[in-house]
């Protein structure tokens, strides 16, 4: 992690006419960190990279890479390598050609290039390749030639704009781990773009989730799944059953939430929110699909929810049923698949229960749309 | 319905048969008549084969003059239009959007703007500038390479930005800004990136802007100055008229179009085949060349051999061949013809003649008009003798020939003489 540099963001904002990309960003990115942005596409998460490259200056505010103000300094003098979504690789150069790029620009002898480009080709697994052209390699070959142009730079901080997005999923998959491995083999800091929940909880060490130009929380992969600080961010990373309705009562780290259609629930309050919370209140509870077990006992509790099958989904590993729920919306369990037998039938009503530390309850809020 | 087929068939077989006619029937025409020895471009008749033309052709000065000209004035072309049509498709992608119809059409308009106009304004203009500097006539902006490369560069680097622009619509901007980022500097970047994706289209639009430059009559008519191009020179020759040297010059210009267009077809053809045969792009694009494997399947290779064979054989047998003999017979044969024509106008008068005196003898047969009769023989044979005479001036050999000439009067002599 020496190698590092840590990446600032103060007060930034974007303006493009009277649309406003980015509003008050404020991120602090440490050195040989792995930090993602996630957002739905159009929230400015793009934006935001593209300045940090420097192919557009904020509005406002400042943008300090290892401690130094970048502005007035164009992508060609700034510390970073950015890698592009469609990758953007030259067409008409072979692929050593391609990784080497950055020393061609310096002056750099062809013989030390092509020595460097062959080192690079044995790290992404692809020695041998350096005489083809891009044309002629799968789309995870390259992706990892895209990779190796980029660290060819020797950036202090490597950019990446969401470049796995047009791989299919195994391989989405796989480059997830390769890329993380890369990270922490060269320890410069990744700053990664991605509208995928999935790659951002696995790879980062921390994710700042963005909405409209405005960032909702940064956090940890943990903390974001777990106590998410807005509505936002509970809808929009991993799934979530929502219950609207408004304080009954509050309980220390607690309270109960008189709901429109599964009456009083309860549920933690988000670290979050602790504080801005009061009886009377409107609110929303978050409650996750997997968090939701077959009660035992049909009495009801607060932490116990009767609602009519709708739906059944088996996937396998898990089967997922689906409650008549709040607004038209269904609430949706998943339940381990054990090998028991089903315990539910469409059209039955049924009881589920949850432990209240797993629900989470939030001021009320916009949600991600669907 | 088959017959109705076959119908179809036949209609569209004649109709490609008289499209294609119109397009290539003057050319094969033109191409023909160059090897005709007649001294007007001709096809029919055919009378000998000939290869002098070409040899008149490489001895004309002025035509030789001309090509050189256009030869000058197309490079200077091709290197301002490029340049100029190059940098205009590049601000048309630059510029704010909302002024980009506005400049599409000033700079489109040149296309729209007939070729004399811009001639005469080209050489208005730099007429004024010249003046308005204070340099005398002779300066270099009177100069009629000068002038003729401006005036023809005003449209001619419109056609070659229409083919950029098309280029550059495919262009991802996203590379100039990889290669920025990588720490590429603007010049760099458009130096490795852009201008290696434009390879192609400044290729084409240099091929373009040559040929229209090469053809051009209307803007270069007022501005070639002391400096005619080819088609310049060809326009003044055919006020005095022309000789089959002219179909040499078209003829060698379609045969190196057709050269190089099957060339670039065959290696076209040569790319697709190994695409498709699975080959890799970069084997593609090296310079291995083997023969069986790219003739299999590319007719435009084949026709390419047969067409180099053919002009190889052409060009060999161009230098044994010698049509004098040809000549001379064709030249034996017509004094021949002109000798019987004349023949037969003399049998068809003598004829006419014997008509004319057997009806006087029947309708007076007198002494007084006998010597009448006599005289207006006389008179007839006379004038006779002047119409052969203009014959003769009509047919140069035969007049040549003094001797065949006092031959006819001594039998035309000998012919009166019996009458009397």
């Amino acid at each position: 992690m020496s190698r590092g540099v840590g990446v600032t963001l103060e007060d930034v904002w974007i303006r493009f006419g009277d649309f406003v990309a980015v509003r008050e960003a404020n991120v602090n990115i440490n050195g040989g960190e792995f930090f993602s942005f996630l957002g739905p596409s159009g929230c400015g998460k793009t934006t935001i990279l593209r300045a940090v490259s420097g192919f557009l200056e904020p509005s406002d505010g400042r943008i300090l890479i290892g401690g130094k103000d970048m502005a007035g300094f164009g992508p060609n003098k700034r510390p970073t390598a950015l890698i592009f979504q469609n990758l953007a690789l030259f067409p008409l150069m072979k692929v050593w050609e391609n990784i080497t790029f950055s020393l061609e620009v310096q002056g750099v002898s062809k013989l030390e290039r092509r020595k460097r480009a062959d080192e690079l080709l044995d790290m992404i697994a692809l020695p041998g390749q350096g005489d083809k052209l891009p044309s002629e390699l799968s789309g995870g070959q390259k992706q990892r030639v895209a990779i190796a142009r980029a660290l060819c730079a020797e950036p202090d901080v490597l950019l990446l704009d969401e470049p796995l997005s047009a791989l299919d999923l195994k391989l989405r998959q796989h480059m997830r781990t390769e890329l993380r491995e890369i990270q922490q083999r060269v320890g410069i800091t990744f700053i990664y773009i991605t509208h995928d929940q999935g790659e951002a909880l696995t790879m980062s060490d921390n994710v700042a989730v963005m909405r409209a130009g405005v960032i909702d929380q940064i956090a940890d992969g943990h903390t974001i799944y777990n106590d998410p600080a807005t509505p936002f961010v509970a809808s929009f990373v991993g799934e979530n059953n929502v219950f609207r309705g408004r304080i009954k009562s509050i309980d220390g780290k607690h309270a109960i939430i008189e709901t429109n259609r599964s009456g009083a629930l309860v549920a933690r309050i988000a670290p979050a929110a602790i504080g801005q919370l009061s009886v009377g209140d409107q609110a929303m509870m978050f409650l996750r699909p997997e968090a939701c077990n077959l009660a035992t006992e049909t009495s009801l509790t607060h932490n116990r929810i009767r609602a009519r099958v709708q739906n059944e989904e088996f996937e396998g590993q898990t089967y997922n049923v689906f409650l008549e729920g709040d607004q038209g919306k269904e609430i949706k369990m998943s339940l381990v698949n054990v090998g028991q037998d089903r315990q539910s039938e469409v059209g039955q009503d049924l009881t589920l229960e949850y432990n209240p530390d797993q629900a989470i309850i939030l001021p009320f809020g916009e949600l991600a749309s669907e | 319905m088959k017959s109705e087929n076959v119908f179809l068939k036949i209609l569209l077989g004649a109709y490609l048969i008289l499209f294609f006619g119109y397009l290539l029937g003057p050319l094969l025409v033109m191409s023909i008549t160059a090897f005709n020895s007649p001294s007007f471009p001709k096809m029919t008749p055919w009378e000998c084969l000939t290869f002098e033309w070409f040899d008149v052709l490489a001895n004309d000065e002025r035509i030789l003059n001309g090509i050189r000209n256009s030869l000058i004035v197309g490079t200077g072309t091709v290197i301002l239009s490029v340049t100029m049509g190059l940098a205009g498709a590049l601000i048309l992608t630059q510029i704010w959007p909302r002024l980009r119809a506005t400049y599409y059409t000033i700079v489109i308009a040149p296309i729209l703007i007939p070729g004399v106009v811009l001639g005469i304004s080209t050489l208005v203009f730099w007429d004024r500038i010249n003046v308005m500097l204070g340099f005398s006539s002779d300066s270099f902006l009177h100069n009629g390479i000068f002038l003729t490369i401006l005036g023809q560069s005003t449209f001619i680097a419109s056609y070659c930005m229409l083919v950029f622009i098309a280029r550059l619509q495919r262009f991802d901007v996203g590379l100039t800004e990889a290669a920025l980022d990588l720490g590429a500097t603007n010049v760099q970047a458009f130096r490795k990136i852009l201008l290696p994706f434009m390879k192609p289209a400044i290729g084409s639009a240099a091929v373009l802007a040559f040929l229209a430059s090469f053809e051009n009559y209307n803007t270069t008519t007022f501005t070639f100055g002391k400096y005619p191009t080819l088609t310049i020179e060809l326009a003044q020759k055919v006020r005095y008229g022309i000789n089959p040297s002219i179909s040499a010059l078209a003829f060698i210009i379609i045969a190196l179009t057709l050269f190089g267009a099957l060339a670039h077809e065959m290696y076209r053809r040569k790319q697709q085949l190994a695409l498709a045969n699975g080959a890799p792009v970069s084997a593609v694009t090296g310079k291995g060349f083997q023969l069986p494997k790219f003739l299999k399947g590319n007719p435009a290779a084949i026709l390419l051999i047969i067409l180099t064979l053919g002009a190889i054989s052409t060009i060999w047998y161009a230098q044994v061949h010698s049509p004098q003999q040809c000549i001379l017979d064709v030249r034996e044969q017509k004094r021949i013809e002109t000798e019987k024509k004349i023949q037969a106008i003399k049998e068809k008068r003598r004829q006419e003649m014997l008509k004319k005196q057997q009806e006087q003898q029947k309708a007076a047969p007198s002494s007084n008009q006998a010597i009448e009769s006599l005289a207006k023989v006389l008179l007839v044979a006379y004038s006779r003798l002047k119409t052969l005479k203009i014959m003769h001036l009509m047919v140069p050999p035969l007049f040549r020939k003094a001797r065949r000439t006092i031959q006819v009067k001594a039998h035309l002599a000998a012919y009166l003489h019996r009458r009397i």
